[in-house]
């Protein structure tokens, strides 16, 4: 099957030109967007069992030949990628489908759920840069609609930040890729990659790395770009959030991934040093964050800074162990973040707050909200066995054996200051005396509490099964740390 | 033609950048108009001007323009037309919720929520 890895693409788009038409009824938007999620996240799974057996799948879109038509290319990376953002979006529709409330699901919710669906599936998926540009519009476009759904106050101020900041960002990706272009004359990136090499390394280069940096860091919210998520990603409902923050900021670490390991390292004394700095202050701020605040969206939304710090400090370091930590760590941080933001959104909806102060006493009347949280934070933390141990331990070990001594440190204190301020939220929302909330009985919590449940299994299961996804996270880093081999993939013919 | 083009996009940057510090929501979407059009413009410049003729079949030349950019920029044109009706839109919209076109009363705090 060589179309195989056009599905997870497919199927939401196909899916979201119908739901339109079916705004008027509910029952069957809710039904299908559900059929149409398990379906992305069984065709990403044949992807991804393909993938690991048969190695990288590319597609040339329109039959037009390698360097000169756009690719889609399917390594074990991005097929990984992708399987756990259909996971996400299934959960999060499943969590959706009880409490974004029918104005908003009369409002196209479902069909701009399955655009960004397309959006991020293809960001991970497209061998080509300036269709990499495209698929970030196609999600763009989507979280414009998705940040602003609802039309409350705080959601339109929060908006219109968001689309000037990711206007800008896009302006400045398209200036990236027009001085590319003139540089290397291919967008293909597997061509760009071979060309790169050929040339040897010219200054300019750096210049465009540093451009294209500043372009996904945005995306991303690594340090001195980081200014808007806090702000922007408080705004929206918990379900568009928790698609946000695993997903978005995700396929900004990915581009910056993808293009530092297959084009942009040549000049690594600067390009990655400087990602090295940038990582260690993004650590920083993101723990200044998570500490100081006592709304548990915001202590989660500054969980999403730190993580994108840990995982760029990994890319910084760039070698095999590191890059296996990033990639284990990349996935593990989406599932739990989800899980999180999923978990936090139940507490809300019970207390109808999200100031931590004001909760208390959870633990009394939901004892399994509580327990599967707590099971959500140790993962977040990276307490062993759970998942997010092994991706900080070889990122760690990687920094130590490469002589990143500050850096190693700052992630391992990341971890104690995560932990912190997730027990935070545990000890203040879950222990203490018991209140009474108006209106919790009305609470759907325990359909709310099994999309949130799902992710904290499949996390727990990603921990304790790390040995069985070992093999396939050291096939998706091969091709991070041998160009060569992505390379081959889509130029065979 | 290169060097002038360059000055043009120059001029479109400065522009865009002026507009978009300002306060007032509308001149600031301008901006974001001017910046596109100067990246376009950026991209167009960057594939070579009249470098040889039209890159059809059936044309005998020694050279060919490069049509990638020209795909690029169609596809770019059509994007940032698109976000702009959008950001108009919700500029609109705000402006009807908030009362404000001014950026500086749009500041996220608690007492302004």
């Amino acid at each position: 099957m060589i179309n195989l890895l056009v599905l997870p693409l497919l199927i939401p788009l196909l899916t979201a030109a119908l739901l339109i038409f079916l705004a008027k009824s509910l029952k069957a938007q809710r039904i299908l967007s559900v059929i149409s999620a398990i379906g992305t996240l069984t065709a990403s799974i044949i992807l991804l069992l393909t993938v690991k057996k048969n190695g990288i799948q590319t597609v040339n879109v329109g039959s037009w030949d390698a360097p000169f038509g756009i690719t889609l290319v399917s390594d074990t990376l991005s097929a990984l990628l992708v399987t756990t953002s259909s996971l996400i979006t299934l959960c999060v529709i499943l969590y959706s489908i009880r409490s974004i409330g029918t104005a908003r699901e009369r409002f196209y919710y479902y069909p701009v759920v399955q655009f960004l669906l397309v959006g991020v599936n293809g960001a991970f998926t497209t061998g080509d840069i300036f269709n990499l540009f495209v698929f970030f519009e196609v999600m763009l476009m989507s979280s414009y609609v998705l940040i602003v759904i609802g039309g409350t106050r705080i959601q339109l101020r929060e908006s219109i930040k968001y689309i000037l900041v990711n206007v800008i960002s896009s302006a400045l990706f398209v200036i990236a890729v027009a001085m590319l272009y003139s540089v290397v004359g291919s967008l293909n990136m597997a061509d760009i990659s071979q060309r790169i090499a050929e040339i040897g390394h010219l200054p300019i280069l750096t210049v465009i790395a540093v451009l294209f940096l500043i372009v996904f860091g945005l995306k991303g919210a690594i340090f001195p770009l980081y200014f808007w998520l806090p702000g922007s990603y408080y705004a929206p409902p918990v379900p568009i959030l928790a698609l946000f923050g695993s997903l978005l900021t995700k396929v900004g670490v990915y581009s910056i991934l993808r293009s530092y390991s297959l084009f942009f390292y040549h000049d690594q004394a600067f390009t990655h040093e400087l990602l090295g700095i940038l990582a260690i202050i993004t650590i920083i701020v993101g723990c200044i964050g998570a500490i100081a605040y006592w709304d548990v969206k915001k202590i989660v939304i500054y969980n999403i800074i730190i993580a994108v710090g840990v995982l760029v400090f990994g890319i910084s370091v760039a070698t095999e162990e590191t890059y296996k930590g990033t990639v284990f760590y990349t996935i593990h941080d989406m599932i739990v973040k989800a899980a999180l933001f999923l978990l936090i959104g139940v507490m809300i909806k019970i207390t109808g707050t999200s100031d931590l102060r004001k909760m208390g006493g959870l633990m009394k009347k939901y004892p399994l909200l509580g327990w599967t949280f707590l099971v959500a934070s140790f993962a977040l933390a990276g307490i062993p066995p759970l998942s997010g141990f092994v991706g900080k331990l070889l990122i760690v070990r990687g920094g130590l054996a490469e002589g990143e001594y500050v850096g190693s440190l700052v992630v391992l204190l990341s971890s104690l200051v995560v932990l912190y301020s997730v027990i935070k939220i545990f000890m203040n929302g879950f222990w203490r005396a018991p209140k009474d909330y108006p209106g919790e009985e009305n609470q759907p919590v325990m359909s709310l509490w099994v999309p949130g449940a799902i992710l904290v299994l499949a996390s727990a299961f990603y921990g304790v099964g790390a040995e069985l996804m070992y093999p396939i996270i050291s096939q998706a880093t091969d091709a991070l740390v041998h160009p060569a081999i992505y390379i081959d993939a889509v130029l065979k013919e | 033609m290169e060097i002038l083009m360059s000055i043009v996009i120059g001029a479109l940057f400065a522009s865009s950048v002026y507009l978009m510090l300002s306060k007032s929501l509308l001149r600031i979407i301008i901006g974001t108009g001017l910046l596109s059009h100067g990246a376009h413009l950026l991209i167009i410049t960057m594939g070579g001007l009249k470098r040889g003729a039209a890159p059809l079949l059936g044309e005998k030349a020694a050279s060919y323009v490069d049509p990638l950019p020209q795909a690029l920029i169609l596809t770019a044109i059509v994007i940032s037309f698109g976000v702009t009706a959008l950001f108009l839109v919700l500029a609109y919209r705000a402006y009807q919720e908030l009362g404000t076109d001014n950026m500086d009363e749009m500041r996220g705090n608690e007492a302004n929520d």
